[in-house]
């Protein structure tokens, strides 16, 4: 009797305790994986491809699911590298040498002469930062353009240049001061350990 | 009047070096035959320029119009010829050239139609919009634009009127308050109306006795109710923060305008600059500019805007040892080469350098701990922190320790004994702070355009799909139709499928 008892509370429970859960893992279902927005929202959102994902957001959700390293991206450069690490508390690992070093920021620019008005560029701007209609000059709006270059390849007169962006008074910073041992010593043993 | 005053903490007691310049009276700059006018004069957006290269202009006449409202319009300083509008290098520390408006003058100084303002009868909005046509900035050096100040809506409990001129050789504010009180202490009356502030404080450091007797008598003399509040000599009692503070025991964080506190503060270049595009119709097109250091004739000019800076040195002979300028107070100021970057709205202090008068500072050594940056900084932060964490380039933590609070004022290098340059690392720091979150920002906005494209790509599909499904039912329709009437022609069933017009 004592044993069937014991037997029927535990079930009763179970039962109870299963219910809750179910309901909770309805009520408050998360959506999507909350940890692809966190490392999206860290990934510069060039959209450009240099991973060899389809974008950013692909490259977020192949770093959680752990089929990705997390020094792939060129435009984020080392500072991303380094942030991703802390975010997913892995090892930082330094950007990985078949991607190139670290760039200014670029934009394309239209040579507005030589454009045929194809529209080629508009579909392949991953940013909708492209503006321009069929047989019309194309131009680029500078403050949009992540420089992705996703532009370049399709359009069939070559009539788009990428510009590094000129420094000016509001962008400009002060520059580090550089004590000569320290940081340089800091930065060769980085070197030498990306490559 | 008795009132207390609420010490801030730290500051420091340099040496004020304010006599030499602060004797001779404010002297007239001859007009030079070439004025270069950068654009961004003032906090905000830069005006649009509104002439063309060859276009003649009168004195005071509109040469670049704000056209929005956090900025000021610009103005020919003289008549003559607009010559270029171009790139030219300015008074900065990169050296960067800006947009600027070069007019050559034609020596006759002709001024365009002046007429005052008949302020009492039009709405507070409508001043507001002619001080910003005006081109009126804070011109004790932040140059932000003061009608974007002088909101109604805000309640302003106290009034300040700032000629408190800490920094050592500084002397225009002082010069401008003995000899033009009177148009100091009007134009406060018409901010203190402006704004429906209760109390209109003035407060100047106690080294300028002839400053501040000269204000208490022009207050009198117009029957006002101003108070004159002499501060203890300490640098900086005149920033912006440790002035409120001292005046009203009220404490502004970074990111609170003392505004929302309902105390206001300008300087009192600013406040005659306020009353003579009132009540005399003349936009900025001038200022006081103190020469001083290593010259023989320290002065202050009353220079037009867009004079070169050499040319104004020039007019107080420096001397042959002069190997650069400091643009700005010794604290605060920017230290550059010989330029012939033009003065601007912000440009209140010429410094020539020497290095007898400037020994260069002893090469940096290691921070030893001793916490004199911490006693001497004014906003009670930790520098010895800020410094450890900008130099290991870990700029999260530095904006932890409040890096965001410094207003950059040099007191604690100024008292720093291992001589390291605090400032420049906190400058350095902000810098990479700012610039990270304009890439935040701008990876934001290009995820969410992103987004959208995806959305729509996808919205622009089913729409396509549904577009056919229905022509294809159409069709099917169609040939039901011809089925049963083969009599008709088998053109009309032949349906355009889909306009690519993508």
């Amino acid at each position: 009797m004592d044993i069937l008892t014991a037997i029927a509370v535990m079930a009763l429970g179970a039962l109870l305790l299963g219910a809750a859960l179910g309901y909770a893992a309805i009520r408050f279902k998360v959506e999507g994986n909350p940890v692809t927005d966190k490392i999206n929202a860290i990934l510069p959102q060039t959209q450009c491809g240099q991973c060899g994902f389809p974008g950013c957001k692909p490259y977020a959700e192949a770093i959680a699911s752990g089929a990705a390293e997390i020094n792939l991206c060129t435009p984020g450069g080392d500072e991303g590298a380094r942030k991703l690490a802390e975010l997913l508390g892995r090892d930082y690992v330094p950007l990985a040498c078949e991607v190139e070093t670290e760039k200014k920021r670029v934009v394309a620019v239209i040579v507005e002469d030589r454009c045929i008005g194809c529209t080629l560029c508009i579909q392949a701007c991953p940013v909708d930062a492209i503006v321009g209609a069929a047989r019309q000059m194309h131009t680029v709006v500078e403050s949009l353009c992540t420089g992705c270059e996703l532009c370049l390849k399709p359009c069939p007169v070559e009539c788009i240049d990428l510009r590094a962006l000129p420094e000016t008074p509001e962008t400009w910073r002060w520059p580090e001061i550089r004590r000569p041992g320290i940081e340089d010593r800091r930065q060769c043993v980085e070197e030498m350990a990306a490559c | 009047m008795l009132r207390t005053l609420f010490p801030f903490p730290g500051g420091v007691k340099p040496e004020p070096h304010k006599e030499a310049s602060a004797k001779a009276p404010i002297a007239s700059a001859p007009l030079p035959e070439r004025l270069v006018l950068p654009l961004r004069q003032s906090a905000g957006v830069a005006p649009l320029p509104v002439v063309r290269v060859g276009d003649r202009v009168k004195k005071g006449q509109v040469i670049a119009a704000a056209e929005q409202w956090v900025s000021a319009s610009l103005h020919a300083p003289t008549s003559g010829k607009v010559a270029d509008i171009g790139h030219y290098p300015l008074a900065h520390p990169s050296g960067l050239a800006a947009p600027a408006i070069v007019i050559e003058a034609d020596g006759r100084d002709e001024w365009r139609e002046r007429q005052p303002l008949d302020w009492q009868k039009l709405a507070p909005q409508a001043v507001r919009q002619y001080l910003q046509q005006s081109g009126v900035v804070g011109l004790g050096g932040a140059v932000f634009p003061s009608h974007v100040k002088l909101d109604a809506n805000a309640q302003i409990e106290e009034l300040i009127i700032n000629g408190a001129e800490c920094e050592p050789y500084i002397t225009c504010d002082d010069r401008l308050m003995r000899e033009c009180a009177a148009e100091i202490v009007s134009g406060a009356a018409l901010l203190r109306d402006l704004t429906g502030a209760r109390q209109t404080l003035f407060a100047i450091e106690n080294n300028k006795p002839e400053a501040i007797r000269a204000l208490r008598g022009a207050i009198s003399e117009q029957h006002e109710d101003f108070i004159v509040i002499t501060l203890p000599t300490r640098y900086p009692a005149g920033s912006l923060r440790q002035l409120v503070y001292a005046l009203t025991g009220k404490h502004a964080p970074f990111n609170v305008l003392p505004t929302a506190l309902g105390v206001q503060c300008f300087n009192v270049a600013t406040v005659q600059s306020v009353w003579r595009a009132v009540a005399h119709g003349e936009p900025v097109v001038r200022r006081v500019v103190t020469v001083s250091g290593n010259v023989r004739a320290p002065k202050n000019w009353e220079a037009p805007i867009g004079m070169s800076m050499d040319a104004l040195l020039q007019l107080s002979e420096p001397l042959s040892d002069t190997d650069g300028l400091i643009v700005g107070g010794p604290m605060m100021g920017l230290s550059l080469p010989l330029t012939d970057a033009p003065i601007t709205k912000g440009s209140n202090c010429l410094i020539a350098r020497s290095p007898r008068l400037f020994p260069p500072r002893p090469p940096e050594s290691p921070c030893i701990r001793c916490t004199a940056c911490a006693q001497a900084c004014p906003q009670g932060l930790q520098p010895f922190e800020l410094y450890w964490w900008s130099r290991a380039r870990d700029f999260a933590k530095a904006a932890d320790y409040a890096l965001a609070e410094c207003v950059e004022c040099g007191c604690c290098a100024y008292v720093c004994p291992a001589s390291i340059p605090l400032v420049h690392y906190f400058r350095f720091a902000k810098g990479e702070l700012a610039a990270a979150a304009r890439e935040q920002k701008m990876a934001d906005s290009a995820r969410s355009r992103f987004e959208f494209r995806q959305f729509r790509a996808e919205r622009e599909k089913a729409e396509k799909a549904e577009k056919l499904a229905k022509a294809a039912a159409a069709q099917a329709a169609k040939q039901a139709e011809t089925a049963t009437t083969p009599l008709a022609t088998t053109q009309d069933a032949t349906m355009k499928s889909d306009p690519d017009h993508a």
